[in-house]
C-alpha cells in the first residue's frame, strides 16, 4: 500500500478517526434563545440561561433537533427515536454552567457510514459511529488584560453537532477528503456552514500507529484543528513523532494534544492520568427526546439530492467523466451553477468552460461561486456563441476574460469588438494565398515532407485575420491551396 | 380578632366585604414581622414593597379586579428568585446576588394579587432538616416543650417559611420540597405544608439543589388555604421542560368533607425503630378518624420503602454535585481570589459553602465518579423506579396512602448535629413520595407528650391533589388543632 509510512525500522500504518464539531445553523442556541451570529460584541447575545445564573433552565431548540436529524439522514445513519441529554461536568471559567449539556450512553444518530473520493479514483467508506447534539463553550481571552483573562458568553450554548467517525481513515489524505466530504455534505443541507475560519466547523482528530495488519496501537488525540491544512499537518507531524517514539524503544501513552501550527509540532497538553472524570449523567432538567416517525419521515422528505447522487446523476446524465462530477458536485452553488449552465447545452463543453476557466479564475481571486461576476446565464450565452460558430474557442477565452473582468454579456463583446468569426471561404482563401505567397521556402519545405508545418500556416493564418477565421475552414483551405 | 389571626380565607371574605383594607391586612403583618425577629424566620424584611403591593391590591380590587390572593401578605423562601430583592438561598456563596428576574411561582402569587412581606430562612441550598445549616443562623420554632426553655428547630429546609406561618407573622408562605422540606417543618410547626405532584409548579426562578426531586408547595394554617395558595402558585410553563401541562383544578373545591366510600392506604413499612409510641398511636387516631368519616382502610404494602432514604441520599447529591458547580466565582455571589485559577475556585468554594452543603457536593461527585457510577447513581436508579412502582401497584386498592409526616416532634438545636445519619432520618417518612413525584401534605394533627406539634401526612396519586386535599381537610376537621405555640401565647 503506498500510504505505509516508512520508519527507521520498517513500515508504519496510520490510523485516524475524527471527531468533527459542526455548528448548528439556527438563530438560537441550543437551550435558550439567544442569537448566535459570529463577531458580535463580548458577551451581546447572552440570555439569563447561557449565564448559568441560579434558577434557569434549559429548554429544548426544536430547531437544532430537525437539524441533528437531517444531517443524520444525509450521513445514511442511523436516527435514534430515543435519546436522552447529559451532563459533562467540569470547571472552566468558559462554562457556566459547570458542566456542558450534551449526549452521552443515547445519542440522536447512530451508525452509518458515507463514501469518500480519493486521488487515485477510488471509492473508500467511512463508517460514522454516532452523532450527538451539544452546547459549546464561551471563549476565554486572555489577550484584553495584562493579568486577567476575560469571557465572552457569546457561543456559550450554541449548538454543535459531534460526528464522530470510526478508525477508518489511513492518511492525512484520506482524512482531509473525510473531512470535505462531511463539509460538503452538511453545506448541501444547511445545517452548518461549514465555516472553519469562523470555527462552524473544527476537528480532533484521533492518530495512532501500528505494523500492517497488526492491533491498534495507542492514539493521542489532537485538539481543535481549525483548517485541513493543519488537520493534515498535524496528523503528519504526530504519526511521525510516535513512529519516532516508539522505534526509539519508547511506548505511546494516551493523551490530548494540541497541535502548534508554528513550531509544526504536536504538543502535550494533558495526560491521561490528568483527564477529567467528566461524571456523565442524564441531565435532570431535560425531558428524554423521543422522535416520531412521521418526524423522521418529515425531515427526509426535506432533504435535497445530495452530493453522492447528484454526482451519478450528472455521469449518467450529462455524460461527464467521475472525476468532472466529483469536481462540480463538492459545493451545491457550484453544481447548480454547472446544470444552469449546461441546461439544453453541450454538457462537457459546460463541464470544461466551468471547471477550467471558470474556476481558474475563481481561485485567483478567491472568489465564490455565488460572487462570481460572470452569472451562470451569462456563461451559457457564451457558449451558445461557440456553438452556432458565432466565434471560436479561441476568440470565447478572450471575450470570456472580458466578462469577467467588466461584467459585459458576451454577445455585446462580440459586437462591440467585432469578434464575429470570418466563415466567408473567399476571404479567408485570399488570406491563405497571401501567407503562401510570402513563404515560398516553407511551402517547399512542407511539400518535401514537413507535415508539422502546417501548425505554423494556421498560427500565421489567424494571425492576419484577428483571430477570426474559423479555424477548420482555415485548416482545410490550407491543406487544398499547399497540397493542390 | 387580629387580623393576623385570619386563615386566607377568612381574610378573603373581610377583605371582599370591606371589612378592613389590604394595606391594614398587610400593615398587621409587617408589625408581626417584625415582632418575630427573636426567631430569625425571615432573612429579608419588604415591608415598603408589602405597603406598595398592598396599595396597588388595594386600588386593583377598587376597580373590580381581584385575584385568587388579592391582598395577602406572604412570606417567601429565600430559593426563590425575586427581581430586585436578594435570594441568596442562605449561602455565603451567594452574597450579594439580587436576581434580575422573578422566578414563576412568585411571579403567578403577584399575578394572584398577593403581597410580599419577606424572604425566609432556610437550610443551605435546602439541605438539612433542622435550618441550622443556613449561613444567616438558625431560625427558633415558636414552639417550645412543656416545662424545656431549650429552642427547637423548626425542621427543615423551609423552616423559616413553617415559623413565620407558625408565628402569625404571614398568612402563608413559599417553601420548596425536595425530601421533605415542606412537609417536616409544617409538622414541626403546626402548619399545613403541602408539595404538589412533580411538574405542576414551574421550577424557573427557583435556586436547584435537586432537579428532579424539587417542587414549590405553600406551607399555611389550614387545608383551604393551602388548597387557595397551591392554586395561584401551579401551572404549566414552557420554561420549565418538566412542568406538566394540564390544567390547575379548582383545589379549593374539592373540600367536601365528603370520603365516604374512599379507600385510603396504610403502608405497614411506615413504623420505624425508635419512633415515639405516641406518633404511632396518632397514626392509629387517623385512621379512626378517617373511619368514622366513612372511608374503607386498606393494609397495604409499599416494599421498597426501606430503600427510599438511601436512594434519596445518592440522587439528590448527585444532582446538587452538578446543580451547584455553577457557584464559582466568577460571574456573581461570593469570589475569593487565589493565585492561580485553581485556587479561585477553591477558596471560593470552601469558604462560600457550609460543611452540610460540601457533605453533599463530596457524596454527590463520588456517586457520580467513573466505576462508582452504576454501583451508587445508576442502582439508585432502578430502586427509585420500584419505589416509584410501588405506590403505582397500590394506587390500583387504593385512592390515598396516611402515614406520619415524621418520627419524631421537633427537636432542640444543636441535637443531631454530629450525627448526619440521625439526621436524615428525619424524612424517612417524605422522602418516598419525592421519590415517586407523588403529591402528599402534612396536616397538624396532635400534641406530644410535651406539648409539642405532631403531623400526619397524606399522600396522593399523581396530580390527584383534589383528593389529597380532601382526605387532609377531615383530618384536619377531626384533628380540630387549636393549639398555639409560646411564642405568641407569652406575647399575648
Amino acid at each position: 500500500m503506498s500510504d505505509l509510512l516508512k520508519g527507521n525500522a520498517g513500515e508504519w500504518e496510520m490510523v485516524i478517526g475524527l471527531e468533527i464539531h459542526a455548528q448548528v445553523i439556527s438563530n438560537a442556541k441550543l437551550f435558550s434563545g439567544a442569537a448566535t451570529a459570529f463577531g458580535a460584541e463580548p458577551n451581546s447575545q447572552v440570555s439569563l440561561v447561557d449565564a448559568a445564573m441560579p434558577g434557569m433552565l434549559p429548554v429544548l431548540n426544536e430547531e437544532s433537533v430537525r437539524q441533528a436529524v437531517r444531517t443524520g439522514l444525509a450521513l445514511n445513519s442511523k436516527i435514534n427515536h430515543h435519546s436522552v441529554f447529559a451532563r459533562k461536568n467540569y470547571f472552566y471559567p468558559d462554562l457556566p454552567q459547570g458542566y456542558q449539556i450534551s449526549q452521552y450512553e443515547l445519542p440522536v444518530v447512530g451508525e452509518g457510514e458515507i463514501e469518500i473520493d480519493l486521488p487515485n479514483g477510488d471509492i473508500k467508506v467511512v463508517e460514522i459511529e454516532r452523532l450527538h447534539l451539544e452546547q459549546d463553550a464561551g471563549k476565554s481571552m486572555h489577550d484584553q488584560h495584562p493579568t486577567k483573562t476575560h469571557i465572552d458568553l457569546n457561543r456559550s450554548g450554541v449548538t454543535l453537532m459531534e460526528i464522530v467517525s470510526k478508525p477508518d481513515m489511513r492518511s492525512a489524505e484520506e482524512a482531509v477528503v473525510y473531512v470535505t466530504k462531511v463539509r460538503s455534505i452538511l453545506r448541501y443541507i444547511e445545517s452548518c456552514d461549514g465555516n472553519m475560519q469562523e470555527g462552524s466547523l473544527r476537528c480532533d482528530a484521533n492518530v495512532s500507529v501500528r505494523r500492517p495488519g497488526d492491533e491498534l496501537g495507542t492514539r493521542c488525540e489532537i485538539k481543535n484543528l481549525n483548517s485541513l491544512r493543519f488537520l493534515r499537518q498535524a496528523i503528519d507531524h504526530e504519526a511521525v513523532r510516535q513512529i519516532e517514539v516508539i522505534e526509539d524503544g519508547g511506548v505511546i501513552t494516551q493523551e490530548t494534544r494540541l497541535y502548534d501550527p508554528d513550531k509544526g509540532e504536536t504538543r502535550s497538553m494533558r495526560s491521561k492520568e490528568e483527564a477529567h472524570d467528566y461524571r456523565y449523567f442524564p441531565d435532570p432538567d431535560l425531558l428524554p427526546l423521543d422522535l416520531s416517525e412521521d418526524f423522521v419521515a418529515a425531515m427526509k422528505a426535506s432533504l435535497p439530492e445530495l452530493p453522492d447522487v447528484r454526482k451519478s446523476r450528472l455521469v449518467s446524465e450529462f455524460g461527464l467523466s467521475a472525476y468532472d462530477a466529483s469536481v462540480l458536485v463538492a459545493e451545491r452553488e457550484t453544481v447548480d451553477y454547472f446544470e444552469t449552465v449546461a441546461n439544453g447545452r453541450d454538457a462537457k463543453l459546460a463541464a470544461n468552460w466551468v471547471i477550467s476557466d471558470l474556476f481558474g479564475r475563481l481561485n485567483k481571486t478567491g472568489t465564490p461561486v455565488s460572487q462570481s461576476p460572470v452569472k451562470a446565464e451569462a456563461l451559457g450565452e457564451l457558449i451558445d456563441l461557440i456553438s452556432d460558430q458565432t466565434i471560436s474557442g479561441r476568440i470565447a477565452k478572450d471575450v470570456f476574460a472580458d466578462m469577467f473582468e467588466n461584467g459585459k454579456g458576451a454577445a455585446a463583446i462580440v459586437e462591440d469588438k467585432g469578434l464575429r468569426q470570418v466563415t466567408d471561404a473567399g476571404a479567408i482563401r485570399a488570406q491563405v494565398q497571401a501567407v503562401i505567397d510570402a513563404n515560398p521556402d516553407k511551402v517547399a519545405d512542407y511539400r518535401g515532407g514537413n507535415q508539422k508545418l502546417v501548425g505554423w500556416f494556421m498560427g500565421q493564418v489567424m494571425q492576419a485575420s484577428q483571430g477570426k477565421a474559423n479555424p477548420a475552414m482555415v485548416n482545410q483551405l490550407l491543406k487544398e491551396t499547399i497540397l493542390g | 380578632m387580629k387580623l393576623t389571626e385570619l386563615t386566607i380565607a377568612a381574610a378573603r371574605d373581610g377583605l371582599a366585604a370591606g371589612d378592613f383594607t389590604g394595606v391594614e391586612l398587610t400593615g398587621a403583618h409587617v408589625v408581626a414581622m417584625e415582632a418575630s425577629r427573636p426567631l430569625n424566620a425571615f432573612v429579608t424584611e419588604t415591608a415598603e414593597k408589602a405597603r406598595d403591593m398592598a396599595v396597588a391590591s388595594d386600588a386593583r380590587r377598587a376597580s373590580g379586579n381581584v385575584g385568587a390572593m388579592e391582598g395577602v401578605p406572604i412570606a417567601i423562601k429565600d430559593l426563590f428568585c425575586t427581581e430586585g430583592v436578594k435570594a441568596a438561598a442562605c449561602s455565603h456563596i451567594l452574597d450579594g446576588f439580587t436576581p434580575p428576574y422573578e422566578s414563576t411561582v412568585t411571579k403567578n402569587l403577584w399575578c394572584a394579587g398577593a403581597v410580599m412581606l419577606g424572604k425566609t430562612n432556610m437550610d443551605e441550598f435546602a439541605m438539612g432538616s433542622s435550618n441550622m445549616s443556613s449561613y444567616d443562623g438558625p431560625v427558633t420554632n415558636p414552639w417550645h416543650a412543656d416545662g424545656d426553655d431549650a429552642k427547637r428547630v423548626p425542621g427543615g429546609s423551609s423552616g423559616g417559611s413553617a415559623a413565620a406561618v407558625a408565628a402569625f407573622a404571614a398568612m402563608g408562605a413559599t417553601g420548596t420540597d425536595t425530601g421533605g422540606s415542606i412537609r417536616q417543618p409544617g409538622a414541626f410547626t403546626g402548619v399545613v405544608g403541602m408539595k404538589p405532584t412533580y411538574g405542576r409548579c414551574s421550577r424557573w426562578g427557583v435556586i436547584a439543589f435537586a432537579s428532579s426531586l424539587d417542587q414549590a408547595g405553600p406551607l399555611t394554617r389550614t387545608v383551604r388555604d393551602a388548597s387557595i395558595m397551591l392554586g395561584a402558585m401551579a401551572g404549566h410553563d414552557p420554561k420549565d421542560s418538566t412542568s406538566v401541562d394540564r390544567p390547575v383544578p379548582d383545589f379549593e373545591a374539592s373540600l367536601t368533607g365528603d370520603i365516604r366510600g374512599l379507600r385510603v392506604g396504610v403502608p405497614k413499612e411506615y413504623v420505624v425503630d425508635g419512633m415515639p409510641g405516641e406518633i404511632e398511636a396518632l397514626w392509629h387516631q387517623g385512621v379512626e378518624w378517617l373511619k368514622d368519616a366513612g372511608a374503607h382502610i386498606v393494609d397495604i404494602s409499599l416494599p421498597h420503602t426501606k430503600y427510599a432514604l438511601p436512594t434519596y441520599y445518592i440522587i439528590a447529591p448527585a444532582e446538587a454535585s452538578s446543580n451547584l458547580a455553577r457557584y464559582d466565582g466568577v460571574r456573581y455571589g461570593l469570589r475569593v481570589d487565589g493565585e492561580s485559577l485553581q485556587e479561585m475556585y477553591e477558596n471560593t468554594r470552601s469558604e462560600g459553602f457550609g460543611a452540610e452543603v460540601k457533605r453533599r457536593l463530596l457524596i454527590g461527585t463520588y456517586v457520580l465518579s467513573a466505576g462508582y457510577y452504576d454501583a451508587y447513581y445508576l442502582k439508585a436508579q432502578k430502586v427509585r423506579s420500584r419505589i416509584a412502582q410501588d405506590f403505582h401497584n397500590s394506587w390500583e386498592t387504593v385512592d390515598a396512602v396516611l402515614t406520619p409526616t415524621a418520627p419524631s416532634a421537633a427537636f432542640a438545636q444543636g441535637e443531631k448535629m454530629d450525627d448526619p445519619i440521625a439526621m436524615y432520618l428525619n424524612d424517612v417518612f417524605t422522602v418516598p413520595a419525592s421519590l415517586a413525584g407523588l403529591p402528599a401534605i402534612s396536616v397538624p394533627s396532635g400534641l406530644s407528650s410535651d406539648g409539642l406539634p405532631l403531623g400526619l401526612q397524606i399522600i396522593g396519586r399523581p396530580f390527584d391533589e383534589e383528593t389529597m386535599f380532601r382526605v387532609a381537610g377531615v383530618i384536619e376537621q377531626a384533628a380540630a388543632f387549636t393549639a398555639r405555640p409560646q411564642f405568641i401565647t407569652r406575647e399575648a
